[in-house]
């Protein structure tokens, strides 16, 4: 029976459950230094003056340092666009003379103990000349606003006319329907429970820098700490322990790793940084922010004939590396026709500066909102040409592939028609429609909403360089060595953070190795320990690291076989792998085990064909040539709306999801249902906002309305499974599919209680006090 | 305030005698970086999130909501007492039976609010259960599996109960 496609227990599971796991803080090397950052505390400004002697004087202090005292190179992310489309951004590791949100760091303090290195932060004196800070997109573009960046006129880091068909106004103004939805998404925050940090130090003996950091992305944290600290990449080790959540929001470089590591560099001595929950929420990275204005022109059957959209993402004070601000606008324009048919498209897709602590991608980049752009304007015009939601999307929805969009992207078969009907036929079935019959009738607000999505997974090279970016991801790299008891270690370039690739990548191993998992341990999140990695985000583990661990396993199985068929004086065809051991196809009986095959490979080379080398060790890559794979889903939410409180209660969640092969379908359907939570979140409750001065107003989860159980209710999953042509294990990425797909259905939902009343909303987060004005239970 | 104090706490029935301290150091800290066992997590240092829940006197609490001088003289239980000789016990069994956990960052701070919880109330119904997981944040999982894990091992319980009966 094969691994894949088996629930299998969780290897990650012991150690965790059992207070064993080791989390960045858990590490405490002898002689550690604390490390806290001084931080602005103003929106726009210069910095006119740094004293530290204060926080010098503090007992247990031993070292501050500002931008002048270390000699750090900046923090660069570059999109290779010419400048009217692309402004690059320094963003230096401690703020030099100017700062751009409250909470950017401006000076590293260091001590003895924790406590301590509070105080010392809390003693800086920082003077600031302040200037007018600009706290929203409309008035970072708005004539005379004044500039984060000299360099970037109208606060612009990014504008792009990606797509523009020829003739697309004759096409909106010879439409029968025009329909247009307008819609902003608050700021978010990825927020995993652990914060970042990292715990760096000097090894003189191997000459390295070792950065213990919780990052989705190791080696591209080398790579930036190499350039920042003018270091060859060779003296810098990044090792990631157990990571505590990322979801994006840890696949970007942060400043104060990097400070933390010259820091320790400088004074010798190991430096540790663990952000706290109020540095977290307010001065680390933020996302999601973004205004839509879309048209979409109609025939009378409901057909779309033409999308036109005008996006600004507000990314806050700074490009992110390695992505820029670049990643929600170019993401939204190469995405937005998503899982329709549509003839004609045209964008232009902006990223505004603001003074708020900067942008990263979390899970799903963008899509939650296209997606919910899309959904809204189906339902819009079935509302406007009088046919049903559902039928709507069916007559638009790409039922033959592969399929070519006009946003030249080219669609793997998925089963986006099957997913649609499977999850309105439970809806239907249960009685849903009924119900809110009755419900309206005694004059309850019960609504039925759907959404139905693709998430393009396995961005491969050729991919992310149609994005321009300087620094491109794509391939991944995997070894496999077979030691002496037969057992393998596999190590890639990829790095879980909770999406359990110690059990999925060793299920995939233990296929093509004919092992145990127990036998196969996967390594991750070592920089020494593979040439190079692009790590874990944008759904690409399982489809790319997952294929190159595949094949790195049948490198070695094929070592293995041609050395078996040497000892077993045979050909290399006529023989086989068969549970821990080689034998001959033509005689059952005549077998040699991976034991005694490594005994030969390590300790008797003597016995190795002329040809061979000794050991068994094997490796390989994987790229994605094209436009990567398609996971699909359909997701169906009942909500009531309950005027007294204005709260959106879910009556009813179910997702059907198809992301090809489902290597650990239990993994799977927790991928699902994190992500659901994620996207309800964003759907109904959680808002980073400011005050007009810049201020942060959510320093505590007290601000943040992060939901709990309560909140969120079971969630039931259904899956299809169209395998991926080209991924080894015929899956398709999970990662985010959840949190893109929830918004919109839940908006939708929302939309569909609130027929009686005339009034349609489409920002997020749905507040309570919204929904009363909705439903005129406040004026 | 940074004035030492030489406290003593009983951790998982073993006391620790020689912890210097200053009286502002919290209980959570104090056990992570002065007692040694880094399984009760740090989430948030303002009691919601809920990483740090261990039991005291067999309730639950937020272990950063409490200076470790006030624990003196009671009994702290950590997610480290839960497992024996290297054998998960059935509340943790159950977690992993159900995927009740992802990153394992808040797993802890669930399973010391479930063990507390469960031996109050042994009988508890899945609504019930679901209103005390209210209690602790968890950003991997929507809930639902942890939920199921402590329902299922509350069942378990329950039969073993019977059979013994």
């Amino acid at each position: 029976m094969s691994w894949v496609g088996r629930s299998a227990a969780r290897r990650e599971d012991p150690r965790l459950l059992s207070g064993s796991g080791r989390y960045v803080d858990d590490i405490h090397l002898p002689g550690t230094l604390h490390a806290q950052f001084v931080r602005s505390t103003v929106a726009h400004g210069a910095v006119t003056g740094v004293d530290l002697s204060a926080t010098l004087a503090v007992p247990g202090v031993v070292a501050a340092f500002t931008a002048d005292d270390l000699e750090l190179g900046d923090i660069t992310a570059v999109l290779d666009r010419p400048p009217s489309e692309f402004v690059p951004t320094a963003m230096p590791v401690l703020a030099r003379d100017r700062v751009r949100y409250v909470g950017e760091p401006i000076a590293i303090v260091l001590a003895d103990n924790p406590y301590a290195v509070e105080d010392g932060v809390e003693a800086a004196r920082v003077t600031y000349e302040a200037d007018r800070p600009v706290v929203s997109a409309e008035q970072a573009l708005a004539p005379g606003a004044p500039l984060l960046h000299a360099a970037a006129p109208a606060n612009t880091l990014v504008d792009v006319s990606m797509f523009a068909t020829e003739g697309i106004d004759a096409v909106f103004a010879g439409a029968h329907e025009v329909v247009r939805v307008r819609a902003n998404t608050a700021r978010q925050n990825a927020l995993p429970l652990e914060t970042r940090g990292a715990v760096t130090s000097w090894d003189p003996r191997e000459e390295q820098l070792v950065v213990h950091t919780c990052t989705q992305v190791p080696h591209l944290v080398r790579t930036s700490l190499a350039e920042c600290l003018g270091l060859d990449e060779r003296t810098v080790r990044v090792i990631v322990p157990d990571m505590g959540g990322g979801f994006g929001l840890k696949c970007v470089v942060g400043r104060e790793e990097i400070a933390a590591a010259a820091a320790a560099l400088r004074l010798r001595r190991p430096v540790k940084w663990i952000e706290d929950r109020r540095d977290a929420l307010t001065a680390s990275f933020l996302a999601r922010e973004q205004h839509y204005d879309v048209r979409a022109a109609f025939d009378r059957d409901g057909r779309i004939l033409a999308l036109d959209a005008d996006i600004v993402c507000d990314m806050g004070a700074y490009s992110c590396y390695p992505f820029t601000a670049g990643i929600e606008p170019l993401m939204a324009s190469a995405e937005l026709p998503g899982v329709y048919r549509v003839p004609a498209y045209r964008v232009r897709a902006r990223a505004v500066a603001t003074n708020k602590a900067p942008s990263a991608p979390y899970r799903g980049v963008s899509r939650p909102q296209i997606v919910m752009v899309m959904e809204r304007l189906m339902e819009r015009a079935a509302r406007e040409l009088d046919l049903d939601p559902v039928e709507v999307r069916r007559r638009n929805l790409i039922v033959e592939f592969p399929y070519t969009g006009v946003n030249d992207v080219t669609y793997d078969p998925g089963s986006y028609l099957e997913s649609l009907n499977w999850c309105e036929r439970l809806l239907r079935d249960e009685g849903w429609y009924e119900r809110r019959e009755a419900a309206a009738a005694e004059g309850r607000y019960v609504g039925i909403g759907y959404s139905c999505f693709s998430e393009r997974t396995g961005y491969g090279s050729t991919a992310f360089a149609k994005r321009k970016m300087a620094v491109v991801p794509g391939f991944d790299l995997a070894e496999a060595r077979m030691d002496l008891s037969g057992t393998v270690t596999v190590t890639t370039g990829t790095m879980s953070h909770g999406q359990s690739h110690e059990t999925t990548l060793a299920q995939i191993v233990a296929d093509r190795l004919g092992l145990d998992i127990a036998q196969v341990k996967i390594h991750q999140g070592d920089t020494d320990r593979i040439p190079y990695g692009f790590g874990t985000f944008a759904s690409r583990s399982a489809t790319i690291g997952g294929s190159a661990v595949a094949r790195a396993a049948s490198a070695l199985g094929a070592r293995l076989l041609r050395l078996a068929a040497h000892l077993l004086d045979t050909t290399d065809d006529n023989v086989e792998l068969h549970d821990g051991s080689v034998r001959r196809r033509d005689d059952h009986g005549r077998a040699v085990s991976y034991r005694e095959l490594a005994d030969v490979a390590y300790l008797k080379a003597h016995l190795l064909p002329k040809d061979a080398e000794p050991g068994l060790t094997a490796s390989a890559s994987f790229d994605v040539h094209g436009d990567g794979t398609f996971s699909n889903a359909a997701h169906g939410v009942v909500v009531e709306l309950h005027p007294g409180t204005g709260q959106v209660e879910i009556l009813r969640y179910v997702c059907v999801e198809d992301c090809g092969v489902a290597i650990n379908p239990q993994v799977v359907e927790g991928q699902c249902r994190g992500g659901i939570a994620q996207g309800i979140a964003g759907a109904l409750f959680e808002q980073v906002t400011y005050d007009a001065q810049g201020e942060p107003a959510c320093a505590s989860f007290i601000d943040y309305k992060m939901p709990t159980a309560h909140e969120i209710p079971d969630i039931e999953i259904h899956h299809l499974e169209t395998p991926c042509a080209f991924t080894e294990s015929g899956a398709k990425g999970a990662g985010e599919g959840g949190t893109i797909g929830a918004p919109a259905a839940v908006l939708n939902a929302v939309n569909n209680a609130l027929l009686p009343t005339g009034v349609e909303l489409d920002d997020t987060p749905i507040r309570p006090e919204t929904v009363q004005r909705a439903i005129g239970a406040c004026p | 305030m940074t004035e030492k104090l030489l406290i003593s706490l009983t951790v998982n029935g073993r006391r620790h005698d020689d912890l210097v301290i200053e009286s502002r150091y919290t209980l959570v800290d104090v056990l992570r970086h002065h007692v040694g066992l880094t399984g009760t997590h740090v989430g948030c240092e303002h009691g919601v999130c809920g990483a740090c829940t261990v039991l005291l006197d067999g309730a639950p609490v937020r272990a950063c909501l409490i200076f470790a001088a006030q624990a003196e003289g009671r009994e702290i239980r950590t997610v480290e007492s839960l497992s024996h000789g290297g054998e998960l016990n059935d509340l943790q069994r159950a977690f992993s039976a159900c995927h009740g956990l992802q990153c394992g960052f808040c797993t802890p701070g669930f399973l010391m609010l479930a063990e507390g919880f469960l031996a109050e109330r042994p009988d508890a119904t899945r609504e019930e259960i679901r209103e005390v997981v209210s209690s602790n944040l968890c950003r991997c999982t929507g809930y639902q599996s942890i939920v199921d894990a402590i329902e299922q091992c509350a069942r378990g319980r329950r039969e073993a109960q019977g059979e013994a009966r």
